[in-house]
């Protein structure tokens, strides 16, 4: 219904300018997925496939060799691969939820009160999104050592839980909560803490998965930086460095081991999709 | 009933000092005792926001008028670290350079995509848009695999790069790519392209989708004749604070370009093709340990994605005008 309005009532549009729009997508969608497709391709191939000339796209005969070989390969080394994933994994879950309550719970005065600060904080906030953590890296490794978190899991965990961009969007989120709704909360009695976990926190999930995707792409693919040096607190990511710049004999293996790497981003986004786009429709910046 | 406390409060105010001060400082304690509880929900953030985002900064700007190498205690040198740099250091000039193209060409083209792909992304039925939605997004989020490129752009005969050319003849013998500076820097904004289409570009998929249909017809009949003016006179104004909060990412995003560079032509790169502002900045801060000198181009870096945010936020309120 909503479709044949939109259909009939725009201006003309003509099919060829559609086809040519059309292929301009395909085309460019090709150069996105190839790579991704080849390497997991090559993830699958054996050794020979691996090494015919020209290089093949599509596997032939596909096999979990070189899965195999990566626990293999790894288990003579001096940390086994299973301790990358879970360096990787409990990172990436810490950081994350640690991300999510704090930056909500800041998110909800800034979105729904008017007190005396509120404009400032906000306003450090949109300019901290104007430049990369690149520009603090060295105080923060000075403040590091000063704390004595250096080679630490919590080194990386601690500074992930205040990243701007996830309370910057948590905020513009929980701004479409109508206020009727608090008021009435708050005639009933409850107070701000049991307003924001029970009416405001279940009504912002989709902003929860959005952080979770941000996050994700944070910290899942973390080398764990200058701050962590030693081998048992090192990532999956720093792992599949190594391995890749053991060079063309390691093609497989590195390839098996980005695919591990890239599968659970991709799956989370494919899962929460339509909710981090609804989170992101309230994303702007007003003037 | 908190009416009369407050009455009661300004009431017994000690009588001598100032009335108007004493005033304006009793209403601010007492809001702030009044909003209390929001102040507690926000504390844990802000102080770790304050911790590893404000005072770095403030930390960076004032190490970078010191000499400090982290054994030392820091000693007060003036403007010399920012003279040093902009006169006596060529490799930093370099990495100007090397910055300033990469963004100039990977900033405005990755916004740009970003926006011509949701939007022709937006004309499709939800599940195939769902699906294509998913195919730009996913290398931006696959955990840094970046590294695919340098099998693609390998030097061998084995890089798909080399093999399908040396295949249908165009080269003879295999070239050097991710070696070669003359090839360095466009092979890094490819990669850098390949990766950019992130939050911005969901960004714009959702305010696309937000745009009010009214609008269009509206549109069609006040004379808007085809797509190019829908889309400037009604698409792009409609959705100017996603362009904002996009060109605010893209834009800090191209500036820090470092690690796709390190990871395809090495650090440091052969004749410095691919040094940048970030990796002169982990030179001197993570390897050389000259921690002044490095805040100093910490702060130049820093100024630089500042002020050009700034820049384009006010031009971008013009769009649609």
């Amino acid at each position: 219904m909503k479709l044949a309005i939109r259909l009939k009532k725009r201006v003309n549009r003509s099919w060829q300018v559609d086809i040519m729009l059309f292929l301009v997508l395909g085309g460019f969608g090709a150069f996105m997925a190839v790579p991704l497709i080849y390497v997991i391709n090559n993830a699958f191939k054996p050794l020979d496939e691996l090494f015919v000339f020209p290089p093949t796209l599509f596997v032939r005969n596909p096999t979990f060799e070189n899965f195999g070989d990566l626990f293999q390969v790894m288990k003579n080394s001096w940390v086994p691969f299973s301790r990358y994933i879970f360096n990787t994994v409990f990172i990436t879950a810490a950081g994350t939820f640690g991300h999510i309550v704090l930056a909500s719970a800041a998110a909800y005065p800034l979105a729904k009160h008017k007190f005396r600060g509120h404009k400032v904080l906000f306003t450090i906030i949109v300019l901290s999104l104007m430049f990369s953590p690149h520009v603090t890296a060295i105080p923060n490794y000075i403040i590091m050592s000063a704390l004595g978190w250096m080679d630490s899991y919590q080194a990386v965990i601690v500074p992930a839980f205040a990243y701007p961009l996830g309370l910057y969007l948590m905020k513009q989120f929980m701004e479409q909560i109508p206020d009727a709704l608090l008021e009435a909360a708050k005639i009933d009695g409850a107070s701000e803490y049991r307003i924001f976990m029970q009416i405001v926190m279940p009504l912002v999930k989709p902003a929860w998965l959005t952080l979770l995707i941000l996050m994700m792409q944070m910290l899942w693919g973390t080398d764990g930086g200058s701050f962590i040096y030693s081998e048992q607190l090192k990532t999956m990511h720093y792992a599949m460095s190594q391995i890749v710049s053991g060079g063309i004999a390691r093609a497989g293996v590195g390839a098996a081991v980005a695919v591990i790497m890239m599968t659970v981003p991709i799956v989370t986004f494919v899962l929460s999709q339509s909710n981090v786009i609804q989170t992101m429709a309230s994303s702007g910046m007003k003037d | 009933m908190q009416k009369a406390k407050i009455a009661a409060e300004t009431t017994t105010k000690p009588a001598g000092s100032p009335a108007g001060l004493q005033g304006k400082w009793g209403l601010f304690a007492r809001d702030v005792k009044r909003d209390k509880h929001l102040y507690v929900l926000l504390a844990p953030y802000m102080l770790l926001f304050s911790l590893f985002t404000v005072l770095p900064v403030v930390i960076s700007i004032f190490f970078s008028f010191t000499h400090f190498n982290m054994l030392e205690f820091p000693r007060w040198v003036g403007w010399e670290n920012y003279s040093k740099l902009l006169w006596n250091d060529d490799v930093f000039l370099i990495g100007v350079k090397n910055t300033l193209i990469f963004s100039v060409v990977t900033g405005p083209v990755s916004y740009i995509a970003c926006f011509v792909f949701a939007w022709l992304i937006n004309e499709l039925n939800p599940k195939v848009r769902a699906i294509m939605t998913l195919v730009f997004f996913a290398p931006s989020i696959s955990g840094n695999v970046f590294f695919i490129w340098q099998i693609i752009f390998s030097g061998d005969s084995y890089g798909i790069m080399n093999g399908f050319l040396m295949k249908i003849g165009i080269i003879y013998e295999p070239i050097l790519w991710l070696q070669n500076p003359k090839y360095m820097l466009a092979i890094i904004m490819l990669v850098q392209l390949w990766l950019s289409l992130g939050t911005s570009f969901l960004a714009f998929i959702a305010g696309l989708q937000t745009v009010d249909r009214t609008l269009y017809e509206a549109g069609a009949m006040d004379g808007v004749k085809n797509r190019w003016q829908e889309l400037w006179y009604i698409t792009l104004p409609s959705m100017r604070p996603q362009l904002m909060f996009g060109a605010v990412i893209q834009i800090t995003s191209s500036l820090a370009v470092a690690d796709v560079a390190t990871a395809l032509a090495g650090f440091p790169s052969v004749q410095y093709g691919a040094h940048t502002i970030v990796t002169h900045l982990m030179d001197y801060g993570t390897i050389r340990f000259e921690m002044g000198y490095a805040s100093a181009i910490a702060t130049v870096l820093f100024m630089l994605m500042l002020g050009s945010n700034l820049i384009v936020q006010k031009l971008l309120k013009r769009v649609g005008e």
